[in-house]
């Protein structure tokens, strides 16, 4: 039975979850741009009629001129007789080609598959023609996202000589990818307690992400917001505030929505505030989260408002009124991001 | 064989024997052609074919027509495809075709195979036909 909901489309672009927690290796894979992959390789096997007849059994192809006294090989064969076949670690292979492969492997793009082949054939193949070929790195594409995983596009030209003579070339494209999880329902895990042995943390919060968690999304950081980044760095949160009318704004903007000034000061907000609203996620899962949970929109005391994680209850635990206070929590080890910690005396107490 | 005029049809059955036997004619030892556990473990539901056999069937497409068309012998020049979606054992694959232009001797004829999931390859082969060279013939 064929899945058809299960289409394997390498060209299709499409959002690939595992595409956030491996690393873009491109500007590491660049530098193979242009160094050989193949030089002076010889084909295994000379030109033969068995391996003719073989691919031409395999292929259904019963064209005459493949067979008999006068036989040439398959032209579509051309690659066929450069393929190292079982033994694998051929000799044609430069340390360029393998080191690239090993990057890729090291950086999890593990798997491979063929995408295009583009071939001219300057001359035909007769029995005896003993074969060498190079082969050139042509280009390594930026990471795509496709159906498969993510991962890169590497092209390769390989010329193919008879006798020394130019008999072929051979363009080759290869997406080698990060598989991309089997299971169609969901690459996220039910939530703790199902787990069995689990070498658990009890009541941790959520943030001491388990190990294998994939890293959560990084923030966009840019010119118009470096500086927020920034106070959040030394647990400060700052608020904008235009310093031509004064009103307070959230998020960081390049203008004043009220009077249009560009400029701009900061304000450190107290850290005191009150859930607006929130809604619980439960779908769709991202990998460095565990459905459910809550996200809410915190206004503060100051009068803006901001979106963000509510820490201290469960994600049922979340009531519009709640009064809550600003703490920072270390993301991934690495970054600092502004959250809310729910204040003791229970949900529905301290309504402000 | 003038430009615009479509090529009969071929349908190959996709069967797990021409995955394996055209994955090991064309020397490609690739796990995910022969062996569904391991193609499995890389993301996709069963073996498929690989791209030489894709190759090698749109090759035998061309020619088979040339030849059985004009009766002249036809060399093939120039093979480019792109692969979409797999062909995975049971399902079948349908080759289509059409002349694009036709100078002298020189064919270029436009091909799109399709099997269940959708379009496996499109591709531009360009094939030479010449008249049958006797094989007694001096």
């Amino acid at each position: 039975m064929r899945p058809a909901s299960d289409v394997h489309h390498p060209l299709d672009a499409h959002h690939s979850p595992d595409a956030h927690h491996l690393p873009d290796v491109h500007h590491l894979l660049k530098a193979f741009e242009g160094r050989p992959a193949a030089v002076s390789a010889s084909a295994p096997d000379p030109v033969n009629l068995p391996m003719i007849r073989h691919w031409c059994e395999a292929m259904g192809d019963t064209n005459p001129a493949y067979a008999g006294d006068d036989a040439i090989a398959p032209p579509a064969m051309l690659q066929a007789w450069t393929m190292p076949g079982l033994s694998g670690a051929s000799s044609a292979r430069t340390p360029a080609y393998d080191e690239l492969f090993a990057l890729l492997d090291g950086a999890g793009y593990t798997a491979v598959v063929a995408t295009d082949c583009e071939q001219e054939y300057v001359r035909p193949l007769r029995p005896g023609d003993r074969l060498t070929f190079d082969t050139v790195i042509e280009t390594v594409s930026p990471r795509k996202a496709t159906r498969l995983g993510a991962g890169y596009f590497i092209t390769t030209t390989m010329r193919v000589r008879a006798a020394g003579e130019l008999a072929g070339t051979h363009r080759f494209r290869i997406l080698k990818y990060a598989p991309a999880p089997v299971q169609p329902p969901a690459p996220v895990q039910p939530p703790a307690p199902v787990q069995p042995p689990a070498p658990v943390q009890p009541a941790a919060p959520v943030q001491s992400a388990a190990p294998a968690r994939p890293a959560r999304p990084r923030p966009v950081i840019n010119r118009d917001n470096a500086p927020f980044w920034e106070g959040v760095a030394a647990h400060k949160l700052l608020i904008q505030r235009c310093t031509a009318c004064g009103t307070l704004r959230f998020p960081w903007l390049p203008g004043c929505g009220r009077c249009g000034s560009p400029g701009w000061g900061t304000v450190e907000a107290c850290g005191s505030g009150t859930v607006h609203s929130y809604v619980v996620v439960h779908h769709p899962p991202f990998p460095a989260f565990d459905p459910p949970y809550a996200v809410a929109l915190v206004e503060l005391a100051e009068g803006v408002r901001m979106i963000s994680n509510i820490t201290g209850v469960p994600y049922d635990g979340v009531r519009i009124g709640m009064s809550v206070d600003l703490e920072f929590i270390r993301v991934d080890g690495e970054w600092e991001l502004p959250v809310f910690r729910a204040q003791s005396g229970g949900p529905e107490g301290a309504g402000a | 064989m003038t430009p615009g005029e479509e090529l009969p049809s071929l349908t190959v059955p996709i069967t797990r024997t021409l995955v394996i036997a055209g994955a090991i004619a064309s020397r490609d030892y690739q796990d995910v052609h022969h062996d569904a556990e391991a193609a499995r473990a890389k993301g996709t539901p069963d073996i498929f074919m690989n791209i030489l056999t894709t190759n090698g069937l749109v090759g035998r497409y061309v020619t088979d027509y040339v030849t059985g068309h004009s009766g002249l012998k036809a060399v093939l020049r120039k093979v480019s495809i792109r692969l979409g979606v797999p062909s995975y054992p049971g399902d079948v694959l349908v080759l289509t075709g059409r002349i694009l232009s036709v100078n002298e001797r020189t064919i270029e004829i436009s091909v799109v195979g399709t099997n269940g999931l959708g379009r496996h390859v499109t591709g531009r082969v360009v094939v030479d036909a010449h008249p049958l060279r006797s094989r007694t013939a001096p």
